[in-house]
Parts: structure tokens; sequence; C-alpha cells
């Protein structure tokens, strides 16, 4: 019925015309997946390339100066990224100090204390939260958290501890207000990555420690931790690296004053809100060329901690894939 | 032995010579020569990690999609050898079907994983390819059972329907050979059964190579059989003599039970 | 008992309550600004929101419609552009990525994209775009957007394609089927369910960016269709009026993060019970 009294000789003869077809459709194939895929490695190979272009009258003007510089005055033309680097930093810092114990409480909770059931809707919201668009965090933070800050954590704080980091005058808007905002931004990051490593703890190795007599805390501080210490560290560093680009979520509650202070409660800037704050409306002879550096050097930083961040959590992952 | 098949007056299919394996430095396979005979079954047996699988592997070069693993030596297909490096292995792998341990239906409707095979190396008419897929369908044994929901996704059918739907598929490109990587060992005994019986009505129309764990097995459908131990082909011959006088002291030992 | 038990008992009800505490305030966060966006933005949600355009200075009323279609079409366009490309490249790195060293920086740097700051992206877009044809517009938004989306799509069908069987992909190849069809027709629509995932998860990310917006599509104040020109969308508005002093614009930026918000969770939510429902299947 099928068979058309084709030998086997005529089929393939057929088969091999197709096949050859084939051939050059998969050449065409890698070639074209290739090309799409480089164009990731362009755009970061662009990025480098066209800050540098666009910041180097920035850097013959100021010289080695620009980094570290706390000028920054677009009126006399005058540039300098001391602000603008101190304020990224401290802001991210802070986020870290609140951040991190908060995310390591939610991951050891949704791993070790967490019943069964509940444990997937909890991840679910932690992960929604790390979902919310910045640009709420920041309006948010502006209008609800800012007053609240300012009205009774700012008080308490200049009372108790004061000078020099909290001295005040208690503003509500401020490099400590930006870095307790981003605290919450980066927790959901921090906390989905270190959940993740807990789980690569084998069982078998929980439960020793458990037969034992191990309470549940002496678990994790002796056996969790030490066994994702890696890949704890590089989810943390994913934080920082987030926290350090962060744009919206900063720049409402910063407060965007050029003007450097070591009190946390005094308005600064960040990299990120002076870029978003002045670029639209700066004025290309010096203003724009220096806000391309403070770019660079912001995605300079960025890289490289994101570079030990992915690292250490590949690390992590080859541990636990060999146990 | 590899020159016994020509005193048993059958074709070969497949000529084996000299065939070394590597799993990077590991050698899988060492000097293995051996002939398939045409429209026979021919079964493999041998202790997990003799190098059976690997074997098999070797005839349509599958292994060809991993990097680090290489075969040397020569198969002879229609008088090339298929370990040359120009040869076409989309081509090879349109000659010399594969159906493996678990189910592997694609994703898309039973009539398509069928079609599929067929349209990429045939145009056929709609009508015309109705027909293959009936054909194959029934040489599979499947068609009674699935021919009122061709239109259905392949995962939805049972995993011994869904090995036979993998068989007809294999069977509709219409293969010189077909390889079958212990073909049963993820099913119950009643589709076990039931794919044995198929293997044996198979083999009417094509030369079939067989890896199996179970010497019952081997011993029902095949018609030849090859043992392996440690990547060596240790004995080959007529089925129904291996398992009742074999020559060689490690086979007997191995058929009878007191291996290792 | 002892008092070195009680002490290690105590220690462990204390930092059992702690973490649980931590969860607390995670949950608190999401839900203190899901309440705020619920009370202050359903509200301004009224019909002149979805029909008027946004209000001059100081001007009574308006809405925010040249904002949402603004944002539609570049998230669109941005969605048509890097779903295809997001995909070639993960399927690259899944295929030929074992053998590839052109895959493996390219690997290492799509991770370092997911998390790049945004605005320096912005940056980029503006030095290669908007300065060499001497004007803002929307078309330059979805760029900046898209370069933001692929590693993300890039970064999901990678690990989907990874998950498929090795046994499935053999019995593709087994069949004589090129490696495009066996990438194509097979490996990528098993995987179909979590492909799509990654797509709804990057159109969500994208939908609230804003930084890599505001030198690129900029604002408009008025209704536009063309995409050459500076174009309103709803970030850009809700930074500009939530900063601004007049009140309706403040309410209107509200609706708006109300509004952007929903349609992000949503996203979420509609992608992580889709892709379970698949991979239960």
């Amino acid at each position: 019925m099928i068979d058309t009294n084709e030998t086997v000789a005529q089929a393939m003869e057929r088969q091999a015309a197709k096949s050859a077809k084939f051939l050059r459709q998969d050449r065409l194939f890698a070639g074209v997946t290739l090309s799409f895929a480089s164009l990731v490695l362009l755009t970061l190979f662009g990025i480098l390339v066209s800050l540098v272009v666009q910041a180097w009258p920035a850097f013959q003007e100021f010289g080695f100066g620009f980094f570290y510089s706390t000028t920054w005055s677009p009126t006399d033309g005058n540039f300098g990224a001391g602000i603008g680097i101190w304020g990224t930093l401290v802001t991210s810092l802070i986020a870290l100090l609140v951040g991190v114990p908060i995310s390591f409480g939610i991951a050891m909770f949704l791993t070790e204390s967490c019943p069964v059931w509940l444990r997937r809707p909890l991840g679910t919201a932690i992960e929604l939260l790390a979902g919310v668009p910045s640009i709420i965090y920041g309006f948010w933070g502006l209008f609800i958290f800012a007053p609240l800050v300012q009205d009774y954590i700012q008080p308490w704080m200049i009372r108790w501890i004061g000078e020099p980091f909290f001295g005040g005058p208690p503003l509500g808007l401020g490099i400590f207000t930006a870095g307790l905002v981003l605290a919450l931004m980066v927790i959901p990051f921090i906390a989905s990555v270190m959940r993740d490593v807990f789980e690569t703890v084998p069982a078998v190795l929980k439960e020793s420690a458990y037969g034992i007599g191990c309470t549940r805390w002496e678990v994790v501080k002796n056996i969790v931790l030490p066994y994702t210490r890696v890949g704890v560290i590089g989810g943390i560093m994913l934080g920082l690296g987030r926290a350090l680009g962060e744009t919206m979520a900063v720049t409402f509650v910063i407060g965007n004053a050029n003007r450097f202070s070591l009190d946390l409660f005094d308005p600064g800037n960040s990299i990120a809100s002076t870029l978003a704050n002045e670029f639209a409306e700066a004025d290309p002879t010096m203003h724009i060329p220096a806000l391309f550096g403070l770019g660079l050097i912001l995605f300079i930083i960025t890289f490289v901690v994101l570079s030990i961040s992915e690292w250490l959590i590949k690390q992590g992952e080859k541990k636990a894939g060999v146990k | 032995m590899s020159e016994f098949l020509s005193d048993q007056g059958v074709n070969v299919a497949l000529k084996v010579r000299d065939l070394d394996f590597y799993y990077g430095t590991f050698k899988g396979l060492k000097s293995v020569s051996m002939d398939i005979a045409e429209k026979k079954v021919t079964a493999f047996i041998g202790p997990s990690g003799c190098g059976k699988s690997t074997l098999l592997r070797t005839f349509n070069r599958m292994y060809d999609l991993y990097p680090g693993q290489r075969a040397e030596g020569q198969i002879l297909f229609h008088g090339q050898n298929t370990l040359d490096k120009g040869v076409d292995l989309n081509l090879l792998r349109a000659r010399i079907g594969m159906v493996f341990q678990k189910p592997t239906p694609f994703p898309m409707s039973i009539y398509d994983n069928i079609a599929f095979g067929v349209r990429l190396y045939e145009d056929l008419s709609k009508a015309d390819m109705d027909n293959r897929v009936q054909w194959a369908l029934e040489q599979a044994a499947l068609w009674t059972e699935v021919k009122d929901k061709l239109h259905q996704s392949g995962l939805s059918l049972s995993g011994g329907q869904q090995q036979r739907l993998c068989i007809a598929r294999g069977v509709a490109v219409k293969p010189d050979i077909l390889l079958l990587d212990e073909p049963t060992s993820a099913l119950d005994p009643i589709s076990t059964a039931k794919i044995e019986e198929l293997v044996f009505e198979l083999k009417n129309s094509y030369t079939i190579a067989i890896v199996t764990h179970n010497m019952q097995q081997a011993a029902r459908v095949s018609d030849f059989t090859a043992y392996m131990y440690l990547g060596e082909l240790i004995e080959f011959g007529v089925t129904d003599e291996l398992f009742v006088k074999p020559k060689r002291k490690e086979t007997e030992d191995y058929i009878t039970g007191r291996f290792g | 008992m002892d008092a070195r038990y009680k002490r290690r008992k105590l220690t462990n009800s204390l930092s059992t309550l702690l973490s649980g505490v931590a969860v607390g305030i995670g949950l608190l966060g999401l839900i203190w600004i899901l309440a705020t966006l619920f009370i202050k933005g359903v509200p301004a949600m009224n019909w002149a929101f979805f029909t008027e355009s946004t209000p001059a200075p100081g001007s009574e009323g308006g809405g925010m419609i040249n904002a949402i279609v603004g944002s539609l079409l570049i998230v669109g366009l941005t969605t048509l552009v890097s779903t295809p490309i997001g995909i070639l490249a993960g399927i690259y790195l899944a295929e030929f990525g074992d053998r590839s060293k052109i895959a493996a920086v390219t690997r290492f740097v799509t991770d370092i994209m997911l998390s790049a700051p945004s605005i320096v992206i912005g940056l980029f877009v503006y030095a290669l775009f908007v300065a060499t044809t001497k004007h803002f517009s929307g078309w330059s938004g979805s760029i900046a957007l898209s370069l933001i989306a692929v590693p993300v799509v890039v970064r999901t069908t990678e690990n989907m394609l990874k998950l498929v069987p090795g046994s499935l992909r053999e019995a593709a190849f087994a069949l004589g089927m090129p490696r495009w069809r066996v990438s194509l027709d097979v490996c990528l629509r098993a995987v179909q369910g979590g492909v799509i995932t990654g797509i709804l998860l990057a159109v969500a990310r994208i939908t609230g960016e804003t930084a890599p917006l505001l030198f690129t599509a900029l604002n408009n104040q008025f209704f536009s269709w063309n995409m050459d020109q500076p174009m309103a969308n709803l970030p850009v508005t809700i930074f500009n009026f939530a900063m601004s002093p007049y009140e309706n614009w403040q309410e209107l930026a509200w609706g708006a993060s109300a509004l952007i918000a929903m349609l992000v969770l949503l996203l979420n939510i509609v992608a992580r019970v889709a892709f379970r429902e698949k991979s239960h299947s």
C-alpha cells in the first residue's frame, strides 16, 4: 500500500538531497543564534565605550581629581564625583546593614521553621515584593515612609546616638531614609538567593546534627551557614549590586543636595539620583560629560561587585553539585 | 567470530570492525568486531556498564552530541564507514532509527509525532500522510487504540502506548535498521509482552538491534545474541546455541547467574 | 535541666522568634505598599483617568490616557523585539554553549546585565541614539527597555531548555532531524510554558522601569502615536507628577502607580500559575 517500489538506493538519494539542505540550514541556524548571543556581549562593550567617549571631556578637564572631589556645581561648571560616590556607597551600606539580617531571618524561616504548607505562599509573597517597580518604593518612601522616619525614628536616634552620623536635624529625606528604602528593596533579592543556597545543604548533614541533639539554631549556625558561606556572600553581593545602581527608590527620598556631609540625616545625592535629576536639563559642554563620568564610575563599581557575586554564587552551586 | 554470519546464510546490514570507543580518556569499547544480520533480531546482553548501550549508540553516532566522546575503527553501512568525518549524520540517522529506554513522545499530537519525522524527508500529500500514519501505527500495534484520538497529545497516552508510539514514529520513516535501547525496562509486564510481540513481527521488514538487561527477553525475541563484558564482546552467536551451550566460560557464568 | 541546656533552648527560641519577625517585616512592607496604593490610587482611577490626557501645570482634572497608550506602545514594541532576540540567544547558550568560549562569556555577561544599573543603560541609549538623532523618541525608549528585557528572556530560555530531558533531544536527532528543528520544534515546544513565564516576567520588569526612559522617551504632555517623538509613559509621568507641587498631579501619580503595580503583580502571578500548571501536566 505504501511502498511505491522505491529501492533503498533511490530512497537514500532522495534523503541525501534533503539532508544536504538541512546541513546548510543548521549552519545558518548556528550563525543566527550566535549573532544574537553576541548582541549581549556587544551591548556591554558598547556601554563601556560610549560612556568613556562621552565622559572624556570631563576627565580631561578635571583630571584624576574628578574621582574624589566633592564639588559638584553645575552653575560654575565645576564637577567632581565625590558626593555621588559617597552617597551611593553609604546608602547601599545602610541597605545591607539593615537588609542582610532581615533577609537571613526570612531565608532561615522559609527553609527551617516554616510549616510546609506555608512555604510556597510566603516565598511567593517575598518574590512579589521583588517584583514591585522601584518607582513605587520611591513614591511610597517620599509620602508615607519618610514622614514616619522624620517623626519617630530620627528624633529618637538624634537623642540617643547623635553626632557625628546622626546629628540631625530630622528632615525625613536624606541619606539615612534612602538607605532604609533601599534595604526594603534588596531584601527579597538577598533572601531568595539565601533560601536557594540553604536548600542545597544535604538533608543527611542536617539530620546528623539534629541527631546528636543540636537545636535548630545550632544547626543553622554550625552546619547550614558554614556549608553555604560562599553562596550567602554571593547573594549579599548581588543585593549590593542592585542597591548601588538603584535609581528611582533613592531619587525620591535622598533629598537631592550636592553638599558633602558626614551626617546621615542630611540630604545628599547618589550617582544614580544625580543622573536622574540633572541629566535632562544639563548643559552639554561640561555638565553632560561629567554626568557620563558618574555613569561610568557607577557601571564599573557595579560590574565589579556583580562579577564577584556571580563568581561566588557559581562556586556555591558547584560545591552543592559535588556533594 | 566476525565472519560467522556468512555461514548462516544471511545478509549483513552492519559490519563492525575493531571498534574502540572513548569517554574522554576512559575506554568504553575495546576492539569490538561483529556483524548485524539483515532482517534479524540481534540482542546485546551483559551487566550494567558493559558497553552494550554504548555500542548501540555508535551505530547512529548518537554520541556525537556530546563533546569528549569519540569512536575509532569501522562500522560499514551500505559500503561506507559511518565513523568517517564527512558522514552526513542526519541521513545516517534517518536510515537507522532508535527507540529509547524511556518513552520519548514529542510535545505534539499523536498524529504529528509520526508525521513530523516523515515530513522531514518526504513531501507527501495529506491523504498519503494519513495512510502513512495509519500504517506506522498498525505496524506498532497501536492503531486500534488511538485511531479515535489522533489529535490528542502524545503525552496523554499510557507508558506502554507511548513506547509503541515511539516505535511507530521510528518505523514511519522506513529505516533499514531499528535500534532498541532497553525499550521495555520502564514498562509493566503486559506492555513488555506487547512490545516483544511487536519486535517479533517487525523483524520481517527491519533489521533490529536490541539492548536488554533481561536475558529471558533476549532469548525470547532474538536470532543472534552478543554477550558483552567490560567493553569487550565476549561471545556472539546464534541465540539458541549461546543460551544452551555457550562456548566461553564467562558467558556461561553470566547466563546461569553465577556471575560476579 | 542544667543552665547550659536552658541557655541553648533560649537562644534557639530567640532565633526562631527573630526569623519570624524578619518575615513579618518583609510581609509588612509588601502589604503596606499595596495598601497605600489601594487607598490613594484606586480613588484616582475615575473615568477621566482613562480618557483624558495629562493636565497642564495648574489646570484641574486630567487623566493618563496619553501615558497609558505611550507605555503600552513602548512596552509592546520592546516585547516584540526582545522576545525573538532573547529566545535565539538563549538557544545558542543551551545548544552550543558546552563547547564554546563565546557562550561562557555571554552567559556571564548576561547575568551581569540582569542586575546592571538600568540608568546606565539609559545613558548608553542616549549616547547612541538620542545624541546622534538630536531628539528624544519612543523608539529609543523601546531600545533601552529591550536591553533590559533581553537578558531576562535569554536566561529563562537557557534554563528552561536545560530542563529538556536528554532522551527527548536524542529521540529527535535519532529521526535524522536537523538541529534547528530539534531546538525549535521539539525542545522549545516542550518548555514553552517556562519560556512564556520568562517573557511575562520580563514584561513585568520593564513595565515599571523608569530610569532608562528618563533620557530616551522623555515625556510628552500630549496624546501621540508617533514613536519618533518624545512619548508620554506611565513611569516617567509618575516621577514628574509625584515630585510636583500640584495636588491633582500627585493624585494622578498615585492612580498610575496603582495601575502599574496591579499590572506587574498580575503578570507575576499569572506567570507563576501558568508555569506551575505546565510543569505538573
